[in-house]
């Protein structure tokens, strides 16, 4: 018996190579849509690095005139002190600064009189960007404040190190390599992406669609099962999230080389070795989300809901990587038998440069091709449903 | 040969479901016309559903050239024609490879397949249409289209649902045309309508569907004789009970 999903399979093929907005899709928005954003991040990173290696901490100080030795001991660590602007809380709200320090008016006179001389921060701590300003500010106070209180113990024939009874010392240990971690972890998703949206368009196209065009009806009358016809219009819009992400791939793997990452201490050692072994652990994850997608598709009950619901289902390959760039953790074996969670810890390893480990990649395209069965599997179900072809 | 035995058919919740088909029963024999007629909503296309294998009934049975609709279902398909009541046709391909398509389906071996779609297009007229897209065909293009995948495989049985629904009287005429050919070639055909003339211009059988019964069948003639009327509207709306579904 001739296998007659492979009908399906290239009719689907033919008609959708037709029609310019899958088209558009497949070959564009989804290979380019990673990249891009990849590059956008790197840019971030990379920019983040220069700040940290040159730029001047940048303080508006208010009332400098009441602390000018205070003042200058922070110019002469590398702070370039602002004249600050009229109203420090609006500047800090509408984010024309991070911070800004405030001197207190009894700052003279305390300071004198041996007190504790009042200096006001102001900040918002819940910009993520200020952060690296705020602690350095607040580590050139406190650093000035215990040598102040130091040479006035001296004065007073006192043994500074009587009110430190720890003397604290840090070492940070981060390496731009380390750093650009964060930035490593949102590869995997974005090749999950590619996977999801290059075949997207035709899974609901030939599903949901061809319901809504009144050639379900006909089509399922022909002389195969229902669960052929399926696996047909899985397999082609495999093929094309597939065809996605070879030219996502290969856009990477030129990508790569022409940004001077090396120059960063970044290291993603991408070569077409490693590409061919990514596209090839991620096949049967193209059938995964081909099949929930048709899946999903032949469940709903129009065209438009097809649409709203196949996009969430883009979401769920997100959660593991977006929680391991919160939280990076090492993997266990078990990890590799997760779908879409064990694949991160694998392309995490490929675009580093590590060498493979077998029995790791056999447990993730063991478990993701059980995953694709399963899937396949609650398609045909949905498929063999008397209602699928009866619109309304 | 069809024959449809006793069909049930309800759709709905369990609390109140809706008896679509209640009882059918009917024989359509090769060499024959056979006409479902019936107000719109009397069943028609839920029945023919259950006739081409694309809903199983609740109760009763099909059998076509004597296999089971729901047990044999792909010998019955490959002996089946069947044009539904939805016709859609894709749009980006032309109607010769929405034609072929069908034919693959059907398991045509492909040399096959040219010489049968020159035939189809020389005797439903479509040779000037057969190399265009479909997309923007009129509706007279689109039943011919449809029409040639419906017999591309050389179907014994032809089930047409509503087909001259939305047909110009040309079109109408010429696919009547088709219609007693495939008579005259000693096919099965079985078509539903809501319009008396029609089924009665070309029917040898008449089966008369309301409310999911089948309340009467027999020739144009006998029908007129049960109805009490030599009008042949008059015996339907009689036969069948109101006069609801027929300006439809």
């Amino acid at each position: 018996m001739k296998m007659r999903w492979l009908t399906v399979f290239l009719k689907e093929v033919k008609e959708n190579m037709r029609d310019r907005r899958t088209m558009m899709t497949t070959f564009l928005v989804s290979p380019l849509l990673g990249p891009v954003l990849f590059a956008v991040l790197i840019g971030v990173v990379l920019n983040l690095e220069k700040d940290r290696a040159e730029k001047l901490l940048e303080l508006p100080v208010v009332d400098a005139q009441y602390a000018p030795n205070f003042v200058a001991y922070l110019a002469q660590h590398g702070v370039k002190v602002m004249p600050a602007p009229s109203n420090a809380e609006a500047a800090i709200k509408s984010r024309d600064f991070d911070i800004v320090m405030r001197i207190g008016a009894k700052f003279p006179e305390q300071w004198r009189s041996g007190h504790s001389a009042e200096v006001e921060l102001l900040y918002d701590p819940s910009r993520q960007t200020a952060m690296r300003v705020i602690s350095r500010t607040q580590v050139l106070i406190e650093s000035y404040s215990r040598q102040m209180g130091s040479l006035r113990l001296l004065a007073r024939g006192v043994n500074p190190e009587t009110i430190r009874p720890i003397e604290l010392r840090q070492t940070d240990l981060s390496t731009p390599e380390s750093r650009s971690s964060q930035v490593l972890s949102m590869l995997p998703y974005l090749l999950f992406l590619t996977l999801f949206m290059g075949g997207m368009s035709m899974a609901i196209d030939a599903t949901a669609g061809e319901r809504e065009r009144q050639s379900l009806e006909p089509l399922l009358i022909n002389p195969l099962a229902r669960g052929e016809i399926m696996f047909g219009k899985v397999s082609a819009s495999a093929a094309f999230a597939l065809t996605s992400l070879a030219l996502t791939l290969l856009l990477y793997l030129v990508g790569f080389k022409m940004v001077p990452l090396e120059q960063f201490g970044m290291k993603l050692a991408l070569n077409a070795q490693g590409c061919l072994f990514l596209f090839l652990l991620l096949v049967p994850l193209a059938l995964v989300a081909s099949a929930a997608q048709t899946a999903l598709a032949a469940f709903s009950k129009s065209f438009r809901e097809a649409q709203s619901q196949v996009s969430l289902l883009m979401l769920i390959p997100a959660l593991p990587s977006m929680m391991l760039a919160i939280n990076p953790i090492k993997p266990l074996l078990w990890f590799y038998a997760v779908p879409f969670f064990g694949h991160n810890f694998l392309i995490e390893r490929v675009v580093r440069g590590e060498p493979i480990e077998l029995i790791p990649a056999l447990i993730a395209t063991g478990s993701a091709t059980l995953l694709a069965l399963v899937l396949l599997f609650v398609a045909s179900r949905m498929y063999r449903r008397e209602t699928l072809a009866v619109s309304a | 040969m069809i024959s449809v035995e006793n069909l049930h058919k309800s759709f709905g919740t369990k609390k109140a479901p809706v008896h679509a088909v209640a009882g059918v029963s009917f024989t359509a024999l090769d060499g024959q016309i056979t006409g479902l007629l019936g107000p719109n909503g009397a069943g028609k296309t839920t029945t023919m559903r259950m006739l081409y294998t694309l809903m199983a009934p609740d109760q009763g049975r099909v059998l076509v050239d004597g296999f089971d609709a729901v047990s044999q279902a792909t010998e019955v398909r490959t002996r089946l024609g069947v044009l539904p009541d939805a016709r859609g046709l894709y749009k980006r391909l032309t109607a010769r490879e929405n034609i072929e398509y069908f034919a693959r389906l059907q398991g045509i071996p492909e040399a096959l397949i040219a010489k049968r779609i020159s035939e189809l297009s020389a005797r439903i007229d479509m040779a000037e249409i057969l190399d265009r897209r479909t997309e923007g065909f009129s509706n007279g293009q689109r039943v011919k289209t449809a029409l040639a995948r419906t017999l591309v495989h050389d179907p014994k049985n032809v089930i047409l649902d509503e087909p001259t629904n939305g047909l110009d009287v040309m079109s109408t005429r010429s696919l009547r045309k088709v219609m007693l050919g495939l008579k005259s070639e000693g096919r099965c055909v079985l078509f539903s309508s809501h319009i008396m003339q029609e089924v009665a211009a070309l029917c040898d059988t008449i089966v008369v569907i309301a409310k999911g019964r089948v309340v009467a069948s027999g020739t144009a003639e006998s029908l007129r004789e049960l109805g009490g009327s030599n009008n042949l509207e008059d015996a339907f709306v009689k036969i069948i009970g109101s006069d609801e579904g027929l300006m439809a």
